[in-house]
C-alpha cells in the first residue's frame, strides 16, 4: 500500500515537474510546480515526516507560489513563443544533457553507501515536529540565529529598495 | 492489509459522513441564516415563503442553481475557468479532516485524521484556497474579476502571517500541535479563552477543598496571567480569520460597489454556487478551528469527558451530545460572523493592509514573547521528573514539559 502511494506521488511529482518546463503558458508552469510540490509533500508524509510535508505545502505551495503567480499575473506575461532552432543551440543542449546524465550516473553508482538497506526508523512518540525543533534548537542554535539575522538583513534591504525616494 | 483497509473505510465513513451529513447542510443553512439574520438586522422579513419560516429555501436555491444555464463566456481560458471553482471548494473541506468534532462515538474517536501536525495542516490546506480565487480572476479574462483575484491573493498572504503567529502562544502552553491533544489540555486546564479552570465542580457534587486549592495557588496566579496573552491571540486570530475567509469588513476581493461581483463576476449557475459554498465552507472550517483552539471543542463543562467509560447507551448519548455541542459552538460563532458582516462597513484596501502588517503582525510577535516569558517563570511541580515515557497524556498534565524541560532529556540520552 505505501509502495503504491510512493509510485503514484513520485509519478505526479515528475510528470508535473516536466510540465513546468514544457508548458508555454507561464501560469500553467507555475501551477504545475504547485502540483509537483504537493506530490513532494505527499512523499514526505509517506515517510512519516509530517512536519516537513505540511511546511512544504504551507511555505512553497501556499505562499511562495502564490507570490509567483501574483507577479506573473501583474506583469501580464503572455505565452512564450516557440523559438527557432539552430544547430549550435541544439548541439549545446545535447552536450549539457549528456554531461548531466553522466554526472547523475556517476553519483548514483559511485555512492556505495546508497546500496545498503537502512533499518526502518523507530517511530518517535513525540512526533517529528518535536524532533525537528529539538534538532534545530539543540544542535544548530548558532547557525539558526545566523540565518535569522541574514533573513532580517534581506528583508531590511527589500524595504529600503521598495521605498520611494523622499524629496 | 486488513488493518489498513479497516482504517481506510473508517476514515472514509467519518469523512464522508462529516462532509455530507453535517458540513454541506450546515453550509446551505448558513446561507439561509445569513439572509434571515441580515433581514432581522435591517428590519426586513427575509426569505419566508418556501416551507415553514422559509426553512426549505436552501433546497429551492440549490435546485435553481443546478437547473440554471451554465454559461461560459467566449474569451475565458476554459481549463482554468473550470478548475477554479473546484480549487475554491476542496481546501475548505479538506481542512476539516484534522478537527476533533466529537469525543468518542460507538468507541470511535470523532476525528477523521488524528495527525501530530494538526493545526499546521489546517493552515497549509486553507492557504491553497487562494488558488481558486486567483485562477478564477485570471482565467475570466476580464478586469473586475482580475482585480478581485489580485486583491484576494495579497490579502490572504498578508493575513496568513498573523493567523499563524497568533496561535503560537497556544502551542507554547500546550506543548503540542495535535488538535485532540490541545482539546485534552483544555479539558484539564480550562478552555483557552479563559484558562482559569476551577476544579472540584462536577455533576456528582462540589468539592470546596479542591476549589480553594485550584483558585488560591501559584499556578492559578500564572493562569490568570496567561489569560491576557491568550485573549489577545483569540482576538487577532478571529479577526485574521475574517480576512482569510474574505468576510466583511474585509471582503475587498468581492466588493460589490467597486468590482461588480469580484472574482466570480463571470461565473454563473453551479460554478458560481461552488464559489459561494466554498466561501461558507471556509467560514465553517475557520469557526471550527476557533472553537477547537479556544472554546474547548466538544467539551461540555461538568459532564464526563470520556464516553468509553460509561455504559453503552449513555456512552452513545454522551458521544452524540459532544458532537452536537461542537456544532452548536460553531453555529454561535457563525452567527457572530454574520452579525459582524451586517454591522460594520467595509475597510479600504490600504487600511486593510496597514492593519495586517503594522498592527496584527507586531501584536502577535509581542504576544509570543509575553507567553514565553510567563512560561519561563511558570512554577511546575513536575519539573524534576524527566519525560522518558513521553506519552501524550504526560505533556497534557504538565504544559511545559515539552517546551521547557525536554531539552535536558535529550542531552542525557545523547
Amino acid at each position: 500500500m505505501p509502495a503504491a502511494l510512493f509510485w503514484i506521488f513520485a509519478c505526479v511529482m515528475l510528470i508535473f515537474g516536466v510540465m513546468v518546463i514544457i508548458n508555454r503558458n507561464p501560469v500553467s508552469s507555475a501551477l504545475s510546480l504547485v502540483v509537483s510540490f504537493l506530490g513532494l509533500a505527499a512523499l514526505y508524509i509517506s515517510l512519516d515526516a509530517f512536519f516537513l510535508g505540511v511546511i512544504q505545502i504551507l511555505v512553497y505551495a501556499g505562499a511562495v507560489m502564490v507570490l509567483f503567480l501574483f507577479i506573473i499575473m501583474l506583469l501580464d506575461l503572455k505565452a512564450e513563443r516557440r523559438r527557432d532552432f539552430n544547430l549550435v543551440t541544439l548541439f549545446g543542449g545535447i552536450v549539457v544533457v549528456v554531461l548531466f546524465v553522466k554526472v547523475l550516473f556517476d553519483v548514483c553508482y559511485g555512492f556505495q553507501h546508497g546500496n545498503a538497506v537502512f533499518p526502518a526508523l523507530q517511530p518517535n512518540p513525540h512526533g517529528d515536529t518535536w524532533l525537528v525543533g529539538m534538532e534545530l534548537f539543540e544542535q544548530y542554535k548558532l547557525p539558526l540565529q545566523v540565518v535569522g539575522v541574514l533573513v532580517l538583513v534581506a528583508s531590511v534591504g527589500v524595504v529600503l529598495l521598495s521605498k520611494r525616494e523622499v524629496k | 492489509m486488513a488493518d489498513i483497509l479497516i482504517a481506510l473505510v473508517l476514515a472514509l465513513v467519518k469523512g464522508v459522513g462529516l462532509v455530507f451529513l453535517i458540513i454541506l447542510p450546515m453550509v446551505s443553512y448558513t446561507v439561509y441564516a445569513e439572509r434571515r439574520v441580515s433581514a432581522m438586522i435591517q428590519d426586513r422579513v427575509g426569505p419566508n415563503r418556501v416551507g415553514p419560516m422559509g426553512l426549505i429555501q436552501p433546497i429551492a436555491d440549490a435546485v435553481k442553481l443546478l437547473l440554471k444555464e451554465d454559461f461560459t463566456p467566449a474569451a475565458v481560458n476554459k481549463f482554468y475557468y473550470w478548475l477554479a471553482p473546484a480549487c475554491a471548494m476542496a481546501p475548505a473541506l479538506m481542512a476539516l479532516a484534522v478537527i476533533p468534532f466529537g469525543s468518542y462515538w460507538f468507541g470511535q474517536p470523532m476525528v477523521v485524521a488524528n495527525v501530530d501536525v494538526g493545526v499546521l495542516w489546517v493552515f497549509a490546506v486553507s492557504s491553497l484556497g487562494v488558488y481558486g480565487i486567483v485562477l478564477a480572476g485570471w482565467s475570466s479574462n476580464s478586469k473586475y474579476p482580475f482585480l478581485g483575484g489580485i486583491r484576494s491573493s495579497s490579502q490572504m498572504i498578508s493575513y496568513e502571517l498573523s493567523l499563524g503567529l497568533s496561535v503560537i502562544p497556544i502551542f507554547l502552553i500546550c506543548g503540542t500541535l495535535n488538535l485532540p491533544a490541545i482539546v485534552g489540555y483544555q479539558i484539564e486546564h480550562g478552555w483557552l479563552i479563559s484558562p482559569i479552570w476551577i476544579k472540584g465542580i462536577s455533576f456528582t457534587g462540589i468539592d470546596f477543598g479542591q476549589i480553594a486549592a485550584s483558585v488560591f495557588s501559584v499556578q492559578a496566579l500564572f493562569k490568570f496571567l496567561l489569560w491576557i496573552p491568550l485573549f489577545i491571540s483569540f482576538v487577532v486570530f478571529t479577526i485574521s480569520m475574517f480576512a482569510e475567509t474574505n468576510r466583511l469588513p474585509f471582503d475587498l476581493p468581492e466588493a460589490e460597489t467597486e468590482l461588480v461581483g469580484g472574482y466570480h463576476t463571470e461565473y454563473s449557475s453551479m460554478k458560481f454556487a461552488l464559489f459561494f459554498l466554498g466561501e461558507y465552507a471556509a467560514m465553517i472550517s475557520g469557526c471550527a478551528v476557533i472553537v477547537t483552539l479556544f472554546f474547548g471543542a466538544w467539551h461540555i463543562p461538568f459532564l464526563p469527558t470520556d464516553p468509553r467509560q460509561l455504559p453503552l447507551v449513555w456512552s452513545i448519548i454522551l458521544g452524540f451530545l459532544h458532537i452536537t455541542v461542537f456544532f452548536i459552538k460553531v453555529a454561535v460563532l457563525l452567527f457572530f460572523f454574520i452579525w459582524v458582516r451586517w454591522t460594520l462597513p467595509r475597510f479600504r484596501y490600504d487600511q486593510l493592509m496597514r492593519l495586517g502588517w503594522y498592527f496584527f503582525f507586531e501584536i502577535a510577535l509581542a504576544n509570543i514573547l509575553l507567553v514565553a516569558l510567563i512560561l519561563a517563570f511558570y512554577p511546575s511541580p513536575q519539573v524534576s521528573q524527566p519525560s522518558t515515557k513521553a506519552s501524550k497524556p504526560a505533556f497534557l498534565t504538565n504544559p511545559i514539559q515539552l517546551g521547557y524541560r525536554a531539552p535536558k532529556v535529550v542531552r542525557n540520552a545523547g
